[in-house]
């Protein structure tokens, strides 16, 4: 395994090195390393490689995938978080090169005083380029924009067996598309070129509409994809089939009157006691937030991170779900089988076991940039489930097999537990993305679903 | 001196952890400055980051800062770039693994070459300098290592403590001229200085370290900077212990 890179550390310091516990977002599975390099510059990074054993490095940045697609228990992690620079801006054009481990959150702070902002954001700032690039992610404007990954334009590429590798659409155009999407598997990104978007500032003219069925989501979604960059809905998924949620839809909108303040962030300082997420504070928080949303005025202009990164404003909200952690369970569905998506919020409802983070979106059809990319025609819905055990995994083994059979796909950076069945169903094309890999780079997710070393 | 005068700032040893956040935050502030580190490659990442964060003014000079036979060069250059410069910051050390400094005289001397010798040796050039002009500001990274010899870490310890006292000396020299002198001692902070020690990640974040940096830097402020804040009650208690008990202590 990693012995080999172990001994070349420990001859360079006497100590050995310390079994560093790293864990994902949802806290869940609780893994440590054998070691987390920490490269400060990115001259650094192909010694790491080249003194690595086979597959025992992953790239990791901040930590925000949910399960285990960013870990690597028992081997070895190269925190990209000290990668962090911005190598160039072109003002005409908004290219953008920075490091992998540059943060969206830093790239807002920098350039949207400049008037430019992301092409795509996931829901938190708090991932860096790099895990954004690895996992595709998606957003809002998915069914405008597509995902990050079809507006990086190149990427250099630190490999273990051939050095830097410059990926665009003329040189080694697979790489990048393996890439795309690639977990980290591939290598580390040592720097990318990402299109920004010119903005007018950073407000959001912003509508929440309410809902009560899954119908009228739809109705809502498709009569606001044509008008609305960004389109999201909020589901109480203790209402079954018939959900009850909120609808919000927005567009950037030119300077407001108001002056632009940062809000404040809270810190959750600790993992709360698990019994104060219950099926009673859960139901009458969404209760609540249904009824506070859906009575107030439905438009207004509100900040981008309000809009955005609602959560992001309490630092650490994994906490909440106590020290056993939580999964997420986002999947999609394709369009023509609505009933499935009944069928698994159905399931979800009579369980009791839901939370209140229930989020649903209309994909669009852009084509997929990575060739592992998640995001397809369809809907999809991501659920947070406190971890409870096996009563939690059952429950989503029974919605693997709805998603199974309706044809869709669950998404790895969510995931800590899909059967490797059902991550074929998903990317039956992976074998082809396999080639790709660097002989060095393996991950916790990447073993269990494929079953590899 | 007044804060408003700290606007050609000159970092020696620009590529250390935390000289990196402090470049950040005088970039917003968009000051100019002349960074001084030995690979050119990574001073012109440093200065491309820089540039997109506010501060087109960033010159850069690459030299190894721990060879006094270059630091004539170094300070010709300064003079020449920034020859009204007002603020130095001292950033660069070096903390070997104080097993090996035990057992090799080699180590021992080279660290105490990088953090004491070398430093005091260019710190004499710009104070001249700065005496001379009348005005100004000298600021040494040192550590709270250097207030009390431990087990643990006495050589690293030492080479920064006698430079805390090297400090202590100009600055009641300098103070005649008006130049300000501060000694910066920050605790343990998460910096690829100290990743090889145990329990790093529970280190201070560099950022936070560089604010308080930044602010010593600009106001006028306490002569010796602990950062963060709590280290200098902590190393109160520490001077406090008598040597007999001190002695016996294995940290």
């Amino acid at each position: 395994m990693s012995g080999q890179s172990a001994a070349t550390l420990r001859k360079q310091s006497a100590a050995p090195p310390p079994t560093e516990r790293i864990l994902s977002w949802g806290r869940y599975p609780k893994t440590a390393h054998h070691h987390v390099h920490k490269p400060a510059w990115n001259d650094q990074v192909p010694d790491i490689l080249r003194d690595a054993a086979p597959g025992s490095l992953l790239p990791y940045g901040l930590g925000r995938s949910y399960g285990d697609s960013c870990l690597n228990a028992g081997r070895e992690l190269i925190d990209c978080r000290r990668l962090n620079r911005i190598l160039g801006f072109d003002e005409s054009t908004g290219m953008l090169r920075c490091e992998s481990g540059a943060s969206l959150s830093d790239i807002l702070d920098v350039f949207l005083p400049k008037g430019w902002f992301l092409p795509v954001t996931p829901g938190t700032r708090f991932v860096t380029v790099g895990g954004v690039i690895a996992n595709d992610v998606h957003g809002k404007n998915h069914h405008c924009a597509g995902t990050f990954g079809a507006h990086v334009r190149q990427i250099g590429l630190h490999r273990s067996n051939d050095g830097l590798v410059i990926c665009n659409s003329e040189d080694n155009p697979d790489m990048l598309r393996a890439t795309i999407g690639g977990l980290g598997l591939t290598g580390v990104i040592a720097w990318a070129d990402i299109q920004l978007k010119r903005v007018a500032g950073p407000w959001i003219d912003a509508e929440s509409i309410p809902f009560q069925s899954l119908s009228t989501f739809l109705d809502l979604s498709r009569e606001s994809n044509d008008r609305f960059e960004y389109t999201v809905a909020w589901l109480d998924c203790f209402g079954g089939k018939n959900p009850r949620g909120i609808f919000f839809r927005g567009n950037h909108t030119a300077d407001h009157a108001k002056d632009f303040r940062p809000k404040r962030r809270l810190k959750l300082p600790f993992a709360l006691p698990a019994w104060m997420l219950n099926r009673y504070s859960v139901r009458a928080f969404n209760t609540a937030y249904y009824k506070i949303n859906a009575a107030r005025k439905n438009a207004a202009i509100v900040p981008y991170d309000s809009f955005f990164y609602p959560l992001d404003s309490i630092r650490q909200w994994n906490l909440l779900y106590g020290k056993h952690g939580f999964l997420q369970y986002q999947c999609v569905i394709p369009e023509t089988n609505i009933e499935a998506v009944e069928e698994l919020l159905d399931r979800i409802a009579r369980s009791d076991m839901g939370s209140f983070l229930g989020v649903l979106k209309q994909f669009g059809s852009a084509p997929p940039a990575g060739m592992l990319s998640f995001p397809r025609p369809g809907l999809t819905i991501a659920l947070d489930f406190a971890m409870r055990g096996e009563r939690t995994l059952k429950l989503m083994q029974s919605l693997d097999e709805i998603v199974q059979q309706s044809g869709g796909a669950l998404y790895p950076a969510k995931d800590a537990r899909m059967s490797p069945a059902l991550f074929e169903a998903s990317f039956p094309r992976w074998r082809g993305f396999v080639p790709y890999i660097d002989p060095k780079m393996s991950s916790s997710f990447w073993r269990r679903v494929t079953g590899a070393q | 001196m007044t804060a408003a005068a700290m606007k050609k700032i000159i970092v020696l040893g620009a590529t250390s952890g935390i000289a990196l956040e402090v470049q950040r935050l005088l970039a917003r502030e968009r000051r100019e400055l002349l960074l001084v580190a030995r690979s050119p490659q990574r001073l012109a990442e440093i200065q491309a980051d820089l540039a997109s964060r506010g501060t087109q003014q960033v010159v850069t000079y690459s030299a190894d800062l721990a060879s006094v036979q270059q630091h004539a060069a170094i300070f010709d250059f300064a003079r020449h770039t920034f020859p009204d410069f007002d603020t130095v910051l001292l950033a660069y050390g070096s903390m070997h693994d104080q097993k090996d400094s035990e057992t090799s005289v080699d180590i021992l001397l080279e660290e105490l070459q990088v953090n004491f010798v070398s430093a005091t040796a260019i710190l004499t050039l710009f104070a001249a300098d700065l005496e001379r002009r009348r005005t100004g500001c000298l600021a040494a990274i040192t550590s709270v290592a250097g207030d009390r010899g431990r087990r643990s870490n006495y050589v690293y310890g030492s080479s920064k403590g006698a430079l805390s006292l090297f400090l202590q000396g100009l600055r009641s020299r300098l103070h005649p001229a008006g130049v300000r002198v501060i000694t910066i001692k920050p605790g343990p902070v998460q910096t690829p200085m100290t990743d090889h020690l145990p329990n790093s990640a529970r280190f201070a974040d560099p950022e936070h370290v560089a604010r308080d940096i930044v602010r010593a830097l600009e106001r006028r402020s306490p002569d010796v900077l602990y950062t963060p804040k709590v280290w200098r009650h902590v190393m109160s208690a520490v001077q406090h212990i008598p040597e007999t008990i001190f002695k016996r202590l294995s940290f």
